[in-house]
Protein backbone atom coordinates (compact mmCIF):
# COMPACT_ATOMS: atom_id res chain seq x y z
CA UNK A 1 0.00 0.00 0.00
CA UNK A 2 1.39 3.40 -0.98
CA UNK A 3 -0.78 5.52 0.52
CA UNK A 4 -3.46 4.67 4.15
CA UNK A 5 -6.58 6.00 4.41
CA UNK A 6 -5.95 7.95 7.18
CA UNK A 7 -3.95 9.94 4.35
CA UNK A 8 -6.87 9.89 1.85
CA UNK A 9 -8.89 11.58 4.27
CA UNK A 10 -5.86 14.35 5.49
CA UNK A 11 -5.45 14.88 1.09
CA UNK A 12 -9.47 15.24 0.74
CA UNK A 13 -9.12 17.91 3.87
CA UNK A 14 -6.18 19.84 2.30
CA UNK A 15 -8.25 20.14 -0.54
CA UNK A 16 -11.53 20.88 0.89
CA UNK A 17 -13.44 18.07 -0.63
CA UNK A 18 -15.94 16.12 1.73
CA UNK A 19 -15.92 12.85 0.37
CA UNK A 20 -18.38 10.13 0.93
CA UNK A 21 -17.32 6.82 2.31
CA UNK A 22 -17.55 4.76 -0.68
CA UNK A 23 -15.01 7.76 -2.46
CA UNK A 24 -12.81 7.05 -0.01
CA UNK A 25 -12.55 3.70 -0.44
CA UNK A 26 -12.54 3.71 -4.03
CA UNK A 27 -10.01 7.15 -4.36
CA UNK A 28 -7.72 5.05 -1.95
CA UNK A 29 -7.36 2.25 -4.55
CA UNK A 30 -7.12 3.75 -7.37
CA UNK A 31 -4.29 6.71 -5.89
CA UNK A 32 -2.82 3.58 -5.15
CA UNK A 33 -2.44 1.99 -8.44
CA UNK A 34 -1.26 5.58 -9.95
CA UNK A 35 1.48 5.75 -7.28
CA UNK A 36 2.51 2.38 -7.82
CA UNK A 37 2.91 3.05 -11.67
CA UNK A 38 4.57 6.78 -11.51
CA UNK A 39 7.30 5.14 -8.97
CA UNK A 40 9.14 4.15 -12.26
CA UNK A 41 10.06 7.36 -12.53
CA UNK A 42 12.84 6.08 -9.18
CA UNK A 43 14.41 4.32 -11.62
CA UNK A 44 15.97 7.56 -13.57
CA UNK A 45 19.15 9.54 -12.16
CA UNK A 46 18.66 12.63 -11.87
CA UNK A 47 20.61 14.25 -9.48
CA UNK A 48 22.16 16.46 -12.04
CA UNK A 49 19.43 17.93 -13.70
CA UNK A 50 17.31 20.93 -13.62
CA UNK A 51 13.99 21.01 -12.38
CA UNK A 52 11.92 22.24 -15.69
CA UNK A 53 9.87 24.72 -14.10
CA UNK A 54 9.59 27.23 -17.21
CA UNK A 55 8.15 26.22 -20.41
CA UNK A 56 8.42 29.06 -22.28
CA UNK A 57 11.92 30.37 -21.92
CA UNK A 58 13.73 27.58 -23.38
CA UNK A 59 10.84 27.42 -26.55
CA UNK A 60 11.45 30.83 -27.69
CA UNK A 61 15.10 31.39 -27.22
CA UNK A 62 18.16 30.90 -24.63
CA UNK A 63 18.20 34.70 -23.68
CA UNK A 64 15.31 34.84 -21.81
CA UNK A 65 15.48 39.12 -21.22
CA UNK A 66 15.60 39.28 -24.96
CA UNK A 67 12.53 36.95 -25.85
CA UNK A 68 10.17 37.92 -23.32
CA UNK A 69 9.97 41.46 -23.44
CA UNK A 70 6.44 40.38 -21.88
CA UNK A 71 7.85 41.32 -18.58
CA UNK A 72 5.85 44.86 -19.09
CA UNK A 73 5.75 47.94 -16.87
CA UNK A 74 3.44 47.09 -13.91
CA UNK A 75 1.45 50.31 -14.53
CA UNK A 76 -2.38 51.00 -13.44
CA UNK A 77 -4.94 50.26 -16.26
CA UNK A 78 -8.83 50.96 -16.18
CA UNK A 79 -10.78 47.66 -15.33
CA UNK A 80 -14.77 47.97 -15.06
CA UNK A 81 -15.80 44.74 -14.16
CA UNK A 82 -16.79 44.76 -10.72
CA UNK A 83 -20.48 45.10 -10.93
CA UNK A 84 -20.49 42.39 -14.34
CA UNK A 85 -18.83 40.27 -11.65
CA UNK A 86 -20.92 40.88 -8.52
CA UNK A 87 -23.84 40.25 -10.29
CA UNK A 88 -22.97 36.63 -10.99
CA UNK A 89 -21.67 35.88 -7.89
CA UNK A 90 -23.89 33.08 -5.90
CA UNK A 91 -24.26 35.97 -3.21
CA UNK A 92 -22.99 39.56 -2.93
CA UNK A 93 -23.66 42.78 -1.23
CA UNK A 94 -21.92 45.66 -3.33
CA UNK A 95 -19.08 45.65 -3.25
CA UNK A 96 -18.74 42.83 -1.24
CA UNK A 97 -18.90 38.92 -1.77
CA UNK A 98 -20.93 37.55 1.09
CA UNK A 99 -19.83 34.28 2.49
CA UNK A 100 -20.91 32.26 5.71
CA UNK A 101 -19.70 33.17 9.03
CA UNK A 102 -15.99 33.06 9.15
CA UNK A 103 -15.44 34.16 12.98
CA UNK A 104 -17.13 32.74 15.74
CA UNK A 105 -17.30 34.66 19.28
CA UNK B 1 -24.32 14.70 -43.99
CA UNK B 2 -25.68 15.13 -47.63
CA UNK B 3 -23.16 13.70 -50.65
CA UNK B 4 -21.76 17.17 -51.33
CA UNK B 5 -18.98 18.28 -50.47
CA UNK B 6 -18.00 19.70 -47.15
CA UNK B 7 -17.79 23.31 -46.58
CA UNK B 8 -14.09 24.97 -46.20
CA UNK B 9 -12.83 28.16 -45.20
CA UNK B 10 -11.91 28.56 -48.55
CA UNK B 11 -15.37 27.31 -49.57
CA UNK B 12 -16.95 29.49 -47.42
CA UNK B 13 -15.31 32.62 -48.51
CA UNK B 14 -15.66 32.35 -52.49
CA UNK B 15 -19.63 31.56 -51.87
CA UNK B 16 -20.25 35.04 -49.97
CA UNK B 17 -18.10 37.11 -52.22
CA UNK B 18 -19.99 35.36 -55.26
CA UNK B 19 -23.14 35.91 -53.41
CA UNK B 20 -23.96 32.42 -53.69
CA UNK B 21 -25.77 31.97 -49.94
CA UNK B 22 -25.32 34.56 -47.37
CA UNK B 23 -23.47 34.40 -44.08
CA UNK B 24 -26.65 34.33 -42.52
CA UNK B 25 -28.22 31.67 -44.63
CA UNK B 26 -24.75 29.54 -43.81
CA UNK B 27 -25.69 29.59 -40.14
CA UNK B 28 -29.02 28.88 -40.70
CA UNK B 29 -27.97 25.68 -42.57
CA UNK B 30 -25.46 24.73 -39.92
CA UNK B 31 -27.87 25.00 -37.15
CA UNK B 32 -30.53 23.31 -38.70
CA UNK B 33 -27.90 20.43 -39.36
CA UNK B 34 -27.09 20.98 -35.48
CA UNK B 35 -30.85 20.50 -35.18
CA UNK B 36 -30.93 16.73 -36.64
CA UNK B 37 -27.95 15.50 -35.13
CA UNK B 38 -27.26 17.09 -31.88
CA UNK B 39 -29.37 15.07 -30.12
CA UNK B 40 -27.78 11.81 -31.11
CA UNK B 41 -24.16 13.22 -31.23
CA UNK B 42 -24.14 15.68 -27.69
CA UNK B 43 -21.45 17.86 -29.60
CA UNK B 44 -23.28 20.76 -28.33
CA UNK B 45 -23.54 21.73 -24.75
CA UNK B 46 -25.32 25.63 -25.75
CA UNK B 47 -25.81 26.78 -28.98
CA UNK B 48 -25.49 31.22 -29.56
CA UNK B 49 -27.46 31.99 -32.05
CA UNK B 50 -28.44 35.22 -30.92
CA UNK B 51 -24.10 36.17 -31.40
CA UNK B 52 -24.32 34.09 -34.69
CA UNK B 53 -26.67 35.61 -36.63
CA UNK B 54 -25.66 39.26 -34.79
CA UNK B 55 -21.55 38.21 -36.82
CA UNK B 56 -23.40 36.69 -39.44
CA UNK B 57 -25.13 39.77 -40.64
CA UNK B 58 -22.06 42.10 -39.84
CA UNK B 59 -20.51 39.92 -42.66
CA UNK B 60 -23.29 40.24 -45.03
CA UNK B 61 -23.17 43.95 -44.60
CA UNK B 62 -19.65 44.25 -45.38
CA UNK B 63 -20.30 42.01 -48.27
CA UNK B 64 -22.74 44.24 -50.01
CA UNK B 65 -20.64 47.27 -49.25
CA UNK B 66 -18.12 45.66 -51.37
CA UNK B 67 -15.71 44.99 -48.83
CA UNK B 68 -12.82 43.09 -48.41
CA UNK B 69 -13.83 40.26 -46.16
CA UNK B 70 -11.60 39.20 -43.20
CA UNK B 71 -9.96 36.02 -43.59
CA UNK B 72 -12.46 33.45 -41.96
CA UNK B 73 -15.57 35.44 -43.24
CA UNK B 74 -18.50 34.08 -42.06
CA UNK B 75 -17.25 30.69 -41.30
CA UNK B 76 -19.53 28.62 -38.68
CA UNK B 77 -17.62 27.75 -35.99
CA UNK B 78 -17.51 25.94 -32.85
CA UNK B 79 -15.25 26.86 -29.68
CA UNK B 80 -15.08 24.41 -27.03
CA UNK B 81 -16.81 25.37 -23.68
CA UNK B 82 -13.49 25.74 -21.49
CA UNK B 83 -13.17 28.70 -23.31
CA UNK B 84 -14.52 31.82 -22.06
CA UNK B 85 -17.40 33.70 -24.27
CA UNK B 86 -18.79 36.68 -23.31
CA UNK B 87 -22.32 36.42 -22.85
CA UNK B 88 -22.32 33.01 -23.32
CA UNK B 89 -22.77 30.17 -20.98
CA UNK B 90 -19.45 28.23 -20.30
CA UNK B 91 -19.60 25.26 -18.08
CA UNK B 92 -16.46 23.20 -18.66
CA UNK B 93 -18.68 20.34 -19.04
CA UNK B 94 -18.72 21.09 -15.30
CA UNK B 95 -21.80 21.18 -12.22
CA UNK B 96 -20.01 23.63 -10.96
CA UNK B 97 -20.37 25.97 -13.84
CA UNK B 98 -23.72 25.34 -15.13
CA UNK B 99 -24.76 28.76 -14.80
CA UNK B 100 -21.75 30.71 -15.52
CA UNK B 101 -21.87 33.31 -18.09
CA UNK B 102 -17.97 35.19 -18.68
CA UNK B 103 -18.11 38.49 -18.92
CA UNK B 104 -15.33 38.64 -21.57
CA UNK B 105 -13.91 36.84 -24.28
CA UNK B 106 -11.09 34.65 -24.30
CA UNK B 107 -8.03 36.32 -26.95
CA UNK B 108 -8.47 33.22 -28.97
CA UNK B 109 -12.04 33.71 -29.40
CA UNK B 110 -12.16 37.62 -29.97
CA UNK B 111 -9.48 37.21 -32.32
CA UNK B 112 -11.64 34.66 -34.10
CA UNK B 113 -14.56 36.76 -34.16
CA UNK B 114 -12.59 39.33 -35.33
CA UNK B 115 -11.46 37.55 -38.44
CA UNK B 116 -14.31 37.32 -39.30
CA UNK B 117 -16.21 34.06 -37.67
CA UNK B 118 -19.60 32.73 -36.40
CA UNK B 119 -19.57 30.94 -33.29
CA UNK B 120 -22.46 28.62 -33.67
CA UNK B 121 -21.91 27.93 -29.92
CA UNK B 122 -20.14 25.85 -26.91
CA UNK B 123 -18.72 22.23 -27.25
CA UNK B 124 -18.67 19.47 -25.24
CA UNK B 125 -15.49 17.81 -23.19
CA UNK B 126 -14.21 16.27 -20.52
CA UNK B 127 -15.35 17.99 -17.30
CA UNK B 128 -11.87 20.89 -16.54
CA UNK B 129 -10.69 19.41 -19.82
CA UNK B 130 -9.64 16.16 -17.97
CA UNK B 131 -10.15 12.78 -19.80
CA UNK B 132 -9.34 11.18 -22.79
CA UNK B 133 -13.13 9.73 -23.57
CA UNK B 134 -15.16 12.71 -23.14
CA UNK B 135 -16.91 10.41 -20.88
CA UNK B 136 -16.27 12.39 -18.04
CA UNK B 137 -18.71 15.00 -19.08
CA UNK B 138 -21.25 15.89 -16.04
CA UNK B 139 -23.93 16.38 -19.37
CA UNK B 140 -23.42 13.27 -20.69
CA UNK B 141 -20.53 11.21 -23.46
CA UNK B 142 -20.41 11.92 -27.02
CA UNK B 143 -20.59 9.88 -29.44
CA UNK B 144 -17.89 9.24 -32.52
CA UNK B 145 -19.72 10.39 -35.76
CA UNK B 146 -17.70 7.73 -37.38
CA UNK B 147 -18.83 5.39 -35.02
CA UNK B 148 -21.88 5.90 -32.62
CA UNK B 149 -21.31 3.02 -30.36
CA UNK B 150 -17.26 4.47 -29.75
CA UNK B 151 -15.65 7.30 -27.85
CA UNK B 152 -14.67 10.75 -30.21
CA UNK B 153 -11.70 11.01 -27.48
CA UNK B 154 -11.28 13.47 -25.38
CA UNK B 155 -10.79 15.93 -23.59
CA UNK B 156 -12.14 17.91 -26.74
CA UNK B 157 -14.56 15.54 -28.13
CA UNK B 158 -17.53 17.68 -28.40
CA UNK B 159 -15.26 19.94 -31.28
CA UNK B 160 -13.82 17.08 -33.19
CA UNK B 161 -17.07 15.50 -33.63
CA UNK B 162 -19.06 19.04 -35.01
CA UNK B 163 -16.28 18.98 -37.41
CA UNK B 164 -16.16 15.45 -38.54
CA UNK B 165 -19.89 15.05 -38.61
CA UNK B 166 -19.79 18.27 -40.61
CA UNK B 167 -21.55 20.50 -38.12
CA UNK B 168 -19.00 23.31 -38.00
CA UNK B 169 -16.88 24.38 -40.63
CA UNK B 170 -13.66 24.28 -37.86
CA UNK B 171 -13.24 24.44 -34.28
CA UNK B 172 -11.49 25.39 -31.12
CA UNK B 173 -10.33 22.72 -28.82
CA UNK B 174 -7.49 22.73 -25.75
CA UNK B 175 -4.42 19.99 -25.77
CA UNK B 176 -2.96 19.63 -22.54
CA UNK B 177 -2.28 16.16 -22.68
CA UNK B 178 -3.18 15.17 -26.05
CA UNK B 179 -6.97 16.55 -26.41
CA UNK B 180 -6.95 17.83 -29.67
CA UNK B 181 -4.60 15.45 -31.16
CA UNK B 182 -6.06 12.02 -29.87
CA UNK B 183 -9.58 12.97 -30.57
CA UNK B 184 -8.60 14.27 -34.65
CA UNK B 185 -7.18 11.13 -34.71
CA UNK B 186 -10.24 8.91 -33.30
CA UNK B 187 -12.75 11.09 -35.95
CA UNK B 188 -10.49 11.13 -38.95
CA UNK B 189 -10.26 14.91 -39.28
CA UNK B 190 -6.39 17.12 -38.66
CA UNK B 191 -6.12 19.14 -35.50
CA UNK B 192 -3.71 21.08 -34.58
CA UNK B 193 -1.55 21.28 -30.58
CA UNK B 194 0.39 24.87 -31.04
CA UNK B 195 3.63 25.66 -29.73
CA UNK B 196 3.18 26.63 -25.80
CA UNK B 197 2.99 29.78 -26.06
CA UNK B 198 1.90 30.66 -29.61
CA UNK B 199 -1.77 30.84 -28.25
CA UNK B 200 -2.85 33.38 -25.47
CA UNK B 201 -4.48 31.13 -22.88
CA UNK B 202 -6.13 34.63 -22.01
CA UNK B 203 -9.79 33.56 -20.86
CA UNK B 204 -9.16 29.81 -21.30
CA UNK B 205 -10.20 28.19 -18.30
CA UNK B 206 -7.00 26.76 -16.70
CA UNK B 207 -6.16 23.11 -15.87
CA UNK B 208 -2.53 23.01 -15.90
CA UNK B 209 -1.05 25.94 -16.55
CA UNK B 210 2.27 24.81 -17.95
CA UNK B 211 0.69 22.51 -20.38
CA UNK B 212 -2.26 23.93 -21.57
CA UNK B 213 -2.81 24.92 -25.15
CA UNK B 214 -5.73 25.99 -27.52
CA UNK B 215 -5.87 25.10 -31.29
CA UNK B 216 -8.20 24.33 -34.32
CA UNK B 217 -9.89 21.29 -35.72
CA UNK B 218 -10.60 21.41 -39.21
CA UNK B 219 -11.68 19.32 -42.14
CA UNK B 220 -8.13 20.16 -43.75
CA UNK B 221 -4.38 21.46 -43.58
CA UNK B 222 -5.10 25.11 -45.49
CA UNK B 223 -8.20 25.70 -42.26
CA UNK B 224 -6.36 24.19 -39.84
CA UNK B 225 -3.55 26.92 -40.83
CA UNK B 226 -6.42 29.63 -41.19
CA UNK B 227 -7.23 29.26 -38.02
CA UNK B 228 -3.90 29.16 -36.25
CA UNK B 229 -2.86 32.39 -38.05
CA UNK B 230 -6.07 34.30 -36.83
CA UNK B 231 -5.54 32.84 -32.88
CA UNK B 232 -1.57 33.42 -33.07
CA UNK B 233 0.38 35.77 -31.59
CA UNK B 234 1.45 38.07 -28.49
CA UNK B 235 -1.00 38.76 -25.86
CA UNK B 236 -0.43 41.18 -23.31
CA UNK B 237 -3.37 39.45 -20.88
CA UNK B 238 -0.82 36.47 -21.20
CA UNK B 239 2.73 36.97 -19.96
CA UNK B 240 3.30 33.57 -21.43
CA UNK B 241 2.80 33.98 -25.06
CA UNK B 242 5.32 34.46 -26.49
CA UNK B 243 6.97 37.81 -28.75
CA UNK B 244 7.71 35.65 -31.69
CA UNK B 245 6.77 36.94 -35.12
CA UNK B 246 3.31 35.02 -36.68
CA UNK B 247 4.69 33.59 -40.50
CA UNK B 248 1.91 33.45 -43.11
CA UNK B 249 1.13 29.80 -42.69
CA UNK B 250 -1.03 29.73 -45.70
CA UNK B 251 1.66 30.61 -47.95
CA UNK B 252 4.18 27.82 -46.72
CA UNK B 253 1.80 24.90 -47.26
CA UNK B 254 3.10 24.70 -50.83
CA UNK B 255 6.23 24.16 -50.06
CA UNK B 256 8.27 21.17 -51.17
CA UNK B 257 8.84 18.79 -48.34
CA UNK B 258 11.90 17.10 -50.38
CA UNK B 259 14.82 16.64 -48.55
CA UNK B 260 13.20 17.10 -45.01
CA UNK B 261 14.62 14.96 -42.72
CA UNK B 262 12.05 12.75 -40.63
CA UNK B 263 12.82 11.01 -37.56
CA UNK B 264 10.95 7.94 -36.92
CA UNK B 265 11.56 7.11 -32.75
CA UNK B 266 11.43 3.52 -32.14
CA UNK B 267 10.15 4.09 -28.68
CA UNK B 268 6.54 4.60 -30.20
CA UNK B 269 6.21 1.32 -31.59
CA UNK B 270 6.51 -0.88 -28.93
CA UNK B 271 4.06 -2.81 -26.60
CA UNK B 272 0.96 -1.80 -26.68
CA UNK B 273 0.47 -0.43 -30.32
CA UNK B 274 -1.97 -1.50 -31.91
CA UNK B 275 -0.90 -3.83 -35.25
CA UNK B 276 -2.87 -2.31 -37.18
CA UNK B 277 -2.80 1.08 -36.71
CA UNK B 278 1.12 0.63 -37.00
CA UNK B 279 0.82 -0.73 -40.38
CA UNK B 280 -0.92 2.32 -41.33
CA UNK B 281 1.55 4.45 -39.55
CA UNK B 282 4.25 2.96 -41.81
CA UNK B 283 2.11 3.69 -44.80
CA UNK B 284 2.46 6.99 -43.67
CA UNK B 285 5.77 7.14 -43.35
CA UNK B 286 6.24 5.51 -46.45
CA UNK B 287 4.45 8.05 -48.27
CA UNK B 288 6.54 10.77 -46.77
CA UNK B 289 9.79 8.94 -48.54
CA UNK B 290 7.65 8.66 -51.33
CA UNK B 291 7.71 12.52 -51.54
CA UNK B 292 11.28 12.99 -50.53
CA UNK B 293 11.19 12.84 -47.17
CA UNK B 294 14.60 11.47 -45.30
CA UNK B 295 13.59 8.94 -43.01
CA UNK B 296 15.98 8.89 -39.91
CA UNK B 297 15.77 6.58 -37.18
CA UNK B 298 15.37 8.10 -33.59
CA UNK B 299 15.89 6.94 -30.06
CA UNK B 300 14.02 9.06 -27.58
CA UNK B 301 14.94 7.22 -24.37
CA UNK B 302 12.48 8.58 -21.64
CA UNK B 303 9.30 8.50 -23.90
CA UNK B 304 8.46 5.47 -21.67
CA UNK B 305 8.54 7.99 -18.52
CA UNK B 306 6.21 10.67 -20.00
CA UNK B 307 2.81 9.14 -18.22
CA UNK B 308 4.08 9.33 -15.11
CA UNK B 309 5.59 12.17 -15.38
CA UNK B 310 2.48 14.03 -16.97
CA UNK B 311 0.05 12.67 -14.47
CA UNK B 312 2.13 14.44 -11.41
CA UNK B 313 2.46 17.73 -13.02
CA UNK B 314 -0.54 18.03 -14.62
CA UNK B 315 -2.81 17.15 -11.43
CA UNK B 316 -0.20 19.10 -9.16
CA UNK B 317 -1.25 22.24 -11.34
CA UNK B 318 -4.94 21.16 -11.49
CA UNK B 319 -5.12 20.82 -7.85
CA UNK B 320 -4.28 24.75 -7.66
CA UNK B 321 -5.78 26.15 -10.20
CA UNK B 322 -9.06 24.21 -9.09
CA UNK B 323 -8.71 25.20 -6.04
CA UNK B 324 -10.83 28.49 -7.01
CA UNK B 325 -13.99 27.01 -7.24
CA UNK B 326 -14.65 27.70 -3.49
CA UNK B 327 -18.74 28.96 -4.28
CA UNK B 328 -17.43 32.32 -3.08
CA UNK B 329 -17.45 34.21 -6.30
CA UNK B 330 -18.71 32.79 -9.23
CA UNK B 331 -20.50 29.08 -9.70
CA UNK B 332 -22.14 26.62 -7.71
CA UNK B 333 -22.38 27.73 -4.45
CA UNK B 334 -24.15 24.88 -1.83
CA UNK B 335 -25.11 25.33 1.63
CA UNK B 336 -23.23 25.05 4.64
CA UNK B 337 -23.33 26.43 7.93
CA UNK B 338 -19.18 27.81 8.08
CA UNK B 339 -17.04 28.82 5.27
CA UNK B 340 -14.62 25.67 5.49
CA UNK B 341 -18.37 23.74 5.07
CA UNK B 342 -20.04 25.93 2.65
CA UNK B 343 -16.20 24.73 0.33
CA UNK B 344 -16.92 21.39 0.97
CA UNK B 345 -19.86 21.02 0.33
CA UNK B 346 -19.65 23.39 -3.07
CA UNK B 347 -16.69 21.22 -4.17
CA UNK B 348 -18.39 17.97 -3.37
CA UNK B 349 -21.46 18.24 -5.39
CA UNK B 350 -19.88 20.50 -8.17
CA UNK B 351 -17.09 18.39 -9.20
CA UNK B 352 -17.15 15.08 -10.95
CA UNK B 353 -15.59 11.94 -10.29
CA UNK B 354 -12.02 12.05 -12.28
CA UNK B 355 -12.15 15.92 -11.56
CA UNK B 356 -11.73 15.17 -7.95
CA UNK B 357 -9.39 11.99 -8.36
CA UNK B 358 -6.86 14.23 -10.54
CA UNK B 359 -7.09 16.93 -6.95
CA UNK B 360 -6.75 14.26 -5.06
CA UNK B 361 -3.74 13.20 -6.62
CA UNK B 362 -1.98 17.24 -7.57
CA UNK B 363 -2.82 17.43 -3.56
CA UNK B 364 -0.99 14.13 -2.19
CA UNK B 365 2.25 14.90 -4.79
CA UNK B 366 2.31 18.20 -3.71
CA UNK B 367 1.66 18.02 0.03
CA UNK B 368 4.75 18.58 2.93
CA UNK B 369 6.67 15.12 2.82
CA UNK B 370 6.00 14.25 -1.08
CA UNK B 371 6.70 17.25 -2.81
CA UNK B 372 10.71 16.01 -3.56
CA UNK B 373 9.96 12.39 -4.06
CA UNK B 374 7.00 13.43 -6.72
CA UNK B 375 6.28 16.55 -8.05
CA UNK B 376 10.30 17.53 -7.78
CA UNK B 377 11.34 13.97 -9.23
CA UNK B 378 9.11 14.81 -12.00
CA UNK B 379 9.77 18.52 -13.16
CA UNK B 380 13.43 16.78 -13.43
CA UNK B 381 12.43 14.43 -15.66
CA UNK B 382 9.86 16.66 -17.60
CA UNK B 383 13.86 18.04 -18.23
CA UNK B 384 15.32 15.00 -19.58
CA UNK B 385 11.79 14.20 -22.08
CA UNK B 386 12.25 17.79 -23.62
CA UNK B 387 15.86 17.08 -24.10
CA UNK B 388 14.71 13.82 -25.72
CA UNK B 389 12.92 16.31 -28.12
CA UNK B 390 16.04 19.19 -28.43
CA UNK B 391 18.32 16.25 -29.09
CA UNK B 392 16.60 14.91 -31.78
CA UNK B 393 15.99 18.23 -33.56
CA UNK B 394 19.88 18.33 -33.78
CA UNK B 395 19.45 15.43 -36.42
CA UNK B 396 15.69 15.69 -37.74
CA UNK B 397 13.43 18.41 -39.08
CA UNK B 398 10.11 17.06 -37.70
CA UNK B 399 9.13 13.90 -35.26
CA UNK B 400 6.36 11.01 -36.92
CA UNK B 401 4.92 9.08 -34.38
CA UNK B 402 1.24 7.37 -34.47
CA UNK B 403 -1.02 9.79 -32.55
CA UNK B 404 -2.58 7.09 -30.15
CA UNK B 405 -2.00 3.26 -29.18
CA UNK B 406 -5.02 2.35 -30.65
CA UNK B 407 -8.51 3.47 -32.62
CA UNK B 408 -11.44 4.73 -30.80
CA UNK B 409 -12.28 2.70 -28.19
CA UNK B 410 -16.04 1.33 -27.24
CA UNK B 411 -18.04 3.57 -24.72
CA UNK B 412 -17.64 2.64 -21.36
CA UNK B 413 -15.03 0.20 -22.22
CA UNK B 414 -11.81 1.87 -20.07
CA UNK B 415 -13.72 4.29 -17.49
CA UNK B 416 -13.67 1.61 -14.47
CA UNK B 417 -9.44 1.92 -14.49
CA UNK B 418 -8.30 5.43 -14.95
CA UNK B 419 -4.92 3.99 -15.02
CA UNK B 420 -5.81 2.25 -18.57
CA UNK B 421 -7.24 5.41 -19.36
CA UNK B 422 -4.41 7.27 -18.66
CA UNK B 423 -1.67 5.24 -20.55
CA UNK B 424 -3.80 6.19 -23.82
CA UNK B 425 -1.87 9.20 -23.66
CA UNK B 426 1.41 7.07 -23.81
CA UNK B 427 2.18 9.02 -27.33
CA UNK B 428 1.02 13.00 -26.85
CA UNK B 429 1.95 13.59 -23.68
CA UNK B 430 6.09 13.96 -24.56
CA UNK B 431 5.29 16.93 -26.76
CA UNK B 432 2.94 18.24 -24.47
CA UNK B 433 5.67 18.06 -21.75
CA UNK B 434 8.30 19.42 -23.97
CA UNK B 435 6.33 22.54 -24.96
CA UNK B 436 6.73 21.65 -28.86
CA UNK B 437 3.96 21.28 -31.67
CA UNK B 438 2.16 18.43 -32.87
CA UNK B 439 -0.78 18.25 -35.33
CA UNK B 440 -2.43 14.77 -35.71
CA UNK B 441 -3.40 13.85 -39.57
CA UNK B 442 -6.16 11.06 -40.70
CA UNK B 443 -3.83 8.35 -42.13
CA UNK B 444 -6.81 6.03 -43.15
CA UNK B 445 -8.67 3.44 -41.51
CA UNK B 446 -8.75 -0.14 -40.21
CA UNK B 447 -10.29 -2.63 -41.41
CA UNK B 448 -13.47 -2.12 -39.15
CA UNK B 449 -13.70 1.86 -40.96
CA UNK B 450 -12.04 3.16 -37.65
CA UNK B 451 -9.69 6.10 -38.77
CA UNK B 452 -6.02 5.92 -37.63
CA UNK B 453 -3.91 9.49 -36.82
CA UNK B 454 -0.24 9.81 -37.72
CA UNK B 455 1.48 12.81 -35.65
CA UNK B 456 4.07 15.42 -36.71
CA UNK B 457 5.80 17.00 -34.12
CA UNK B 458 8.24 20.01 -34.75
CA UNK B 459 10.57 22.22 -32.95
CA UNK B 460 9.37 25.18 -30.77
CA UNK B 461 7.45 27.68 -32.97
CA UNK B 462 7.78 25.95 -35.82
CA UNK B 463 4.04 25.25 -37.43
CA UNK B 464 4.83 26.62 -40.30
CA UNK B 465 6.99 23.37 -41.05
CA UNK B 466 4.50 21.13 -39.38
CA UNK B 467 1.65 22.74 -41.54
CA UNK B 468 3.95 22.19 -44.42
CA UNK B 469 4.53 18.48 -43.93
CA UNK B 470 0.77 17.53 -43.05
CA UNK B 471 -0.29 19.28 -46.31
CA UNK B 472 2.17 17.60 -48.64
CA UNK B 473 1.00 14.39 -46.56
CA UNK B 474 -3.17 15.61 -47.13
CA UNK B 475 -2.04 16.63 -51.08
CA UNK B 476 -0.15 13.07 -51.47
CA UNK B 477 -3.59 11.11 -50.34
CA UNK B 478 -2.04 10.38 -46.91
CA UNK B 479 -5.58 11.04 -45.30
CA UNK B 480 -6.85 7.89 -47.56
CA UNK B 481 -3.98 5.70 -47.45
Amino acid sequence: MKISREEVLRVAELAHLGLSPEEIETYGRQLDDILAYVDKLKALDVTNVEPMTQVLYPAAGADGAESHPELREDTLRPSDVADAVLARAPEAEKPFFRVPKVIDR
Amino acid sequence: MSGAAPWTIAGVRAALAAKKISARELAAEFYSRIDRRNAELNAYLTLSPERAYAQADRIDAAVSRGETLPPLAGVPMAIKDVISTRGVRTTCASKMLEDYIPPYDATAAERLERAGAVFLGKTNCDEFAMGGSNENSAYGPVRNPVALDRVPGGSSGGSAAAVAAGLAVAALGTDTGGSIRQPGAFCGIPGLMPTYGRVSRYGLVAFASSLDKIGPFAGNVADIAAVTAAIAGHDTYDSTSAAVPVPDYAAGLEKPVQGLRIGVPEDYFGKGLDPEVQEKIHAGIALLERLGCRRIPLRMPHTDYAIATYYIIATAEASSNLARYDGVRYGLRAPGATLTEMYRQTRDRGFGSEVKRRIMLGTYVLSAGYYDAYYLRAQRVRALIARDFSDAFEKVDAIITPTAPTTAFRLGEKTADPLQMYLADVYTVTGSLAGVPGISVPCGKTRAGLPVGLQIFGPHFSEERVLQIAHAFEAAGGFSL
